[in-house]
């Protein structure tokens, strides 16, 4: 019954995002007041209807009601509660119903809290917010509809994926989505004030915090399921460059790019159609990364619905929203033209300078994403078939091409086209920081931070020489880090200025959040870099009782048991951590073995340091009674969560600025004129 | 669209349930019983696993995977290292064997060219965009209400008194 009512629900929500999508629009362009005042109740009610479809399949879930198919293929009734919720969205037509969901509460967030917006703003904000909607929803209903029942229920299910059973990662994709979905706000905002022909500091101001919030969750959803791979793969690697983890990256680095530009648009009216095309071009790469993610067509570790017809359908979704956007932006572009004026060297600048590095990386980021595929296609010798008409390959036909039709592109390519952009954004960021509107002054800027440069040449120095290796990645990470995070220190003490140091608390969020962020990119720079150079491997068969040395720490095989968990078999070890003879902890690395989905999983035991990790892996029984373990010394491991931790932190110390939650109160005095540069 | 439908049909069901089972499976990769006596021959061979990939796995490289075929890889690579090959010599040898799709860093021959050198040419066009648009932005400053340097320098003087 309650699937029915979901099912209904969901058809309903549909129908309304159409009319969400079409009265607005077209009451914005023939300025009739009755039409765009539409929005809002549409947009609310989207919202709610997609809530309460989404109850139903949760309460499905929950009820373990396996006449569902979905439920059925994904769940069990053994299957701890929180896992039975979170796998509402383990598998690909809940997740995309949770996507569905998230769009609409957004329009209707922005239904709620955009009283401060003009009307015909955002009725087309809410009509293009509708759109995205309708889209979705179309795509769910005809091609991934969750609701779909068996017509002979079982008595119990398949198990949801055991990897997808844990904390780690059933937090992962809702964060993921929150970002990639957040991105459709600024979207809509782009293609709303191209359809108003203006964008001025107001519209800065609004643009902002959705953007800021999206990047927030992109930055937790990533650092959760890099987290998750350290924890859970069994070797700790944390990162792979997989078309998947791409799809989520390139998003947050235009993402990153937009909110420091819409910042420049917000202080200085200047940057608009860069910016406007950001807002485009980042929602686009959500889009992208939706199809990657779906479609198969990239072959990747996380792919999890290989369907063409899905595929066919998000492609045909990412062009029309694209191209539709695209070419409004060609025909609009003009007409955003840029009043703020500065120098050369000016915080403005620096902004640019930022957002051209980060969009570069992004680019590098896609092009080795797609380039299997652009080689594949590419080398097709004979025809190309697109719909009914048939084509010779072009680069074939131009003799382009001695190529093997098949090529990889994979984390070494990644981590050497990709790392420089980094370093050299690393390497200019304090100073561009700090650096003031319109026109700077080198000279009275690099004296501030001489203590932040000494610093970091003293750890690059002390590293470079301490270390065994002649690798310059230790030392540099560690460097940039030292660099970054004094860096931010400098900008804090100089916008203090002269008073006492209470001062400081009493600093705008916006500074606050700056140095936060900023301090937390050197943190997880310093983390990534020392983890990559200077991690300590051990793998050997152990019998019980025998002691494995690595990096100074000591590790002894006590004993292995079989332990039983509610869905689950577990073969634990012992394995007690001292140093010096001083005992430090007892781990448990475990093998599981979840019967119902058939499927072994392993459990690192981690114990977590402020400096290092050290990390136990359990391998197979061996021949002897012997064990075969993994052990591992990782320096600043924890760095990495932390500085993604710290850049979150930032953003939402930044999203809490007095000037966003003044703008949300009274909005109506602000909204005619830019409020000016600090 | 017939392109895409054909791509996804040219992935072989079996290579799909393969990788589903090497998802599956914990990933311990290298086993003890594998590895050189020699530590710099070891971890000559870890480096060089990590550039070649596991080709019934989805991207992962041949030292992170647990197939059947990536234990054979790796056994091979040590096995041409005991030959006294060069890093070189064993990755040709490889790519020999099982195309250049093995390597999980592209060559730069060919159309290669393009990918390696997109990021450089995309951040020189940008770089060029940038430097007009700047240089553009402070030339409108001659006519804007912006203090020039003696200006400022008087009025820090006034602000002083």
């Amino acid at each position: 019954m309650m699937t029915e009512l979901g099912h209904f629900a969901l058809i309903l929500a549909f129908a309304v995002a159409l009319f969400q999508a079409v009265v607005p629009l077209v009451g914005a362009w023939r300025r009739w007041p009755g039409w765009m005042a539409a929005a809002e109740p549409a947009a609310v009610t989207q919202a709610l209807l997609v809530a309460f479809a989404f109850a139903a399949l949760t309460w499905a879930f929950v009820t373990s009601d396996f006449s569902l198919r979905l439920v059925w293929a994904n769940s069990h009734s053994a299957k701890p509660m929180l896992y039975k919720i979170t796998g509402v969205w383990g598998n690909h037509e809940g997740s995309m119903l949770l996507w569905v969901l998230i769009v609409a509460l957004f329009g209707g967030a922005a239904a709620l809290f955009g009283d401060n917006l003009p009307a015909s703003l955002r009725a087309r904000v809410l009509g293009v917010q509708g759109l995205i909607g309708a889209a979705f929803l179309a795509f769910l209903l005809f091609t991934s509809n969750p609701f779909l029942r068996l017509a002979v229920p079982p008595f119990d299910g398949q198990d949801l994926n055991p990897l997808l059973q844990d904390p780690g990662l059933a937090f992962h994709p809702p964060f993921l989505y929150l970002g990639y979905v957040g991105l459709s706000m600024s979207f809509s905002f782009a293609v709303a004030a191209l359809l108003e022909g203006r964008v001025d500091a107001a519209w800065g101001r609004w643009v902002r915090p959705w953007t800021l919030a999206a990047w927030i969750f992109l930055t937790i959803g990533i650092a959760l399921g890099s987290w998750w791979a350290y924890y859970e793969l069994g070797w700790g690697g944390f990162w792979f460059w997989d078309p998947v983890e791409n799809a989520s990256f390139m998003p947050w680095l235009v993402s990153a790019a937009l909110l420091h530009s819409a910042i420049v648009v917000e202080k200085r009216e200047s940057l608009k159609a860069w910016t406007i095309l950001l807002a485009i071009t980042a929602f686009g790469f959500s889009l992208i990364g939706a199809f990657i993610t779906r479609s198969g067509v990239i072959t990747s570790v996380h792919a999890f619905a290989n369907d063409p017809e899905r595929g066919v359908f998000l492609l045909a979704i990412t062009g029309l929203f694209m191209g539709g956007a695209l070419t409004l932006f060609a025909f609009r572009a003009d007409e955003l033209s840029a009043k703020g004026v500065f120098g050369m060297v000016s915080r403005e600048s620096a902004l640019v300078l930022n957002n051209i590095l980060l969009a570069v990386a992004a680019f590098v980021v896609f092009v080795g994403t797609i380039w299997p595929l652009a080689i594949e296609l590419a080398s097709d010798q004979e025809i190309w078939r697109l719909g009914g008409a048939a084509f010779r390959n072009p680069f074939y036909a131009l003799g382009l091409f001695d190529h093997p039709e098949k090529l990889s592109v994979g984390a070494p390519f990644f981590n050497m086209a990709f790392t420089p952009f980094m370093v050299a954004l690393g390497a200019v960021l304090p100073l561009g920081a700090m650096l003031p509107w319109k026109r700077a002054r080198l000279g009275r800027v690099m004296p501030r931070l001489i203590p932040a440069a000494v610093l970091a040449l003293a750890v690059l120095a002390l590293f470079f020489a301490l270390q065994t290796g002649r690798s310059a990645l230790g030392p540099v990470g560690l460097m940039l880090g030292a660099w970054l995070v004094a860096g931010a220190v400098a900008d804090l003490w100089t916008r203090k200025g002269k008073g006492p140091l209470s001062r400081l608390w009493r600093l705008p969020r916006a500074d606050w959040g700056r140095a936060v962020a900023h301090a937390g990119l050197g943190v997880c720079m310093a983390g990534i870099a020392s983890m990559l150079a200077w991690q300590e491997e051990d793998i050997r068969v152990v019998q019980p009782g025998d002691r494995v040395e690595i990096a100074g720490y000591e590790l002894q095989l006590q004993g292995v048991n079989r332990v039983e968990g509610p869905n689950y078999v577990s073969t634990m070890a012992d394995v007690a951590l001292s140093k010096n003879g001083r005992t430090i902890g007892l781990l448990h690395p475990e093998k599981r073995v979840y019967p119902v989905a058939g499927m072994p999983t392993t459990e690192a035991a981690i114990n977590n340091g402020f400096l290092r990790d050290i990390y136990v892996a359990l391998g197979d029984p061996q021949p002897d009674g012997g064990w075969a373990m993994r052990s591992y010394y990782k320096p600043l491991a924890n760095w990495i969560w932390g500085g993604a931790i710290l850049m979150a932190l930032g953003g939402g110390l930044s999203l809490s600025d007095r000037r966003y939650r003044v703008a949300a109160g009274a909005a109506r005095t602000v909204k005619a004129q830019g409020v000016p540069a600090e | 669209m017939t392109w895409l439908r054909r791509m996804v049909d040219s992935i072989h069901p079996t290579l799909l349930v393969l990788a589903v089972l090497v998802l599956a499976s914990p990933a311990l990769a290298v086993q003890p019983d594998e590895m050189l006596d020699d530590p710099v021959l070891e971890e000559r061979a870890r480096e060089i696993s990590k550039e070649l990939r596991c080709l019934v796995c989805r991207n992962e490289n041949i030292d992170d995977s647990n197939a059947e075929l990536a234990r054979d890889l790796r056994l091979l690579v040590r096995e041409r290292l005991l030959e006294g090959d060069t890093d070189e010599e064993v990755l040709d040898h490889i790519v020999g064997r099982y195309t250049e799709y093995v390597l999980l860093k592209p060559t730069t021959g060919g159309l290669n060219i393009v990918l390696w050198a997109a990021g450089p040419l995309m951040l020189l066009f940008g770089l060029g965009l940038g430097l007009g648009f700047v240089r553009a932005r402070g030339r409108a400053q001659a006519g804007a209400d912006v203090l020039s340097d003696e200006e400022e320098a008087r009025l820090q003087e006034i602000l002083k008194k």
